[in-house]
């Protein structure tokens, strides 16, 4: 994808949210508080929705704000309330310098990994022509480019997927239901 | 922007381990997880932009394994609170030799 033709409209945009989902991430991970870590969590991630609908996944955008941002982050910040994280015992969070050091050295490590990764050359021979998933959004919408696969190809896994989210139903409740024996107490 | 993508969602990545390695409060590790999820989310987005929407069926699927995980694994987070009165993994450490 050569960038000469991208407006600069687009490219700023892009980089703008690349921009604030890295650095709500890194504050992030480093607020004492859960709330405020949560709440740039959420920032991080309807970043990551604006860069979906840049890369013409609109669909996938509006998920991430309805799923992510929407559900399963207001379920952290409800686990959160419930279990009143905020006193100085929880706050006193974070292992001591050398394990932070070694931690650094860690992150260091992978991203060189990874970098690593993001310069190997790609199968050229499978590329799509420029601009076709675009065109194909513009020519039948946003929704069927991914709902042809995901009802032709993919179907079989799509149906595993209802069992998956019955078994992690029926294990959220098994978990969350008291005891009787903590009833009596 | 397959580049920009790539670039952007190996730094996410990375900041979520090193979050994972850090942090000691199960809620705030159970959210770098998050952030991992979504920053491989990224990668496929951007992939499927050049090869194919059908790299989308898989962010769909990793949503909703990520919806699971968080309904099962909070569900555990509040079951261990219960018994301990903590979250802070300094202090459960059972399995500890």
């Amino acid at each position: 994808m050569g960038h000469n033709e991208l407006p600069l409209f687009y490219v700023f945009h892009f980089y703008f949210f690349g921009i604030v989902a890295i650095v709500s991430a890194v504050a992030f991970v480093t607020r004492k508080s859960p709330v405020a870590a949560a709440l740039w969590l959420v920032t991080t991630m309807f970043s990551l929705a604006a860069l979906y609908v840049l890369l013409d996944a609109h669909f996938i955008g509006a998920m991430q704000v309805l799923v992510y941002a929407g559900a399963i982050m207001v379920v952290f910040l409800f686990v959160i309330m419930l279990l009143n994280l905020g006193h100085a015992s929880e706050l006193a969070d974070g292992r001591g310098m050398w394990w932070k050091l070694a931690a650094g050295a860690v992150g260091l490590a992978l991203l060189a990994q990874v970098f690593a990764l993001t310069r190997a050359r790609l199968p050229e021979a499978l590329m799509l022509p420029e601009n076709a998933l675009a065109d194909q959004v513009a020519r039948t919408g946003a929704i069927a480019p991914l709902a042809g696969p995901l009802f032709h190809e993919y179907l079989l896994a799509f149906e595993v997927t209802s069992v998956l989210l019955l078994a992690a139903v029926v294990g959220a409740v098994v978990l969350g239901k008291r005891k009787e024996r903590e009833h009596a107490r | 922007m397959l580049a920009e993508s790539l670039f952007f969602s190996a730094v996410l990545f990375t900041i979520g381990v090193v979050g994972v390695l850090t942090r000691r409060n199960a809620i705030i590790i159970f959210m770098c997880v998050e952030l991992m999820l979504n920053a491989v989310n990224l990668t496929f987005v951007a992939f499927a932009q050049v090869y194919g929407a059908a790299g989308q069926v898989f962010v769909f699927f990793v949503m909703t394994v990520a919806a699971a995980e968080a309904a099962v694994g909070l569900a555990i987070i509040i079951a261990l609170f219960r018994h301990r009165q903590t979250v802070n993994l300094s202090n459960i450490n059972l399995l500890k030799g």
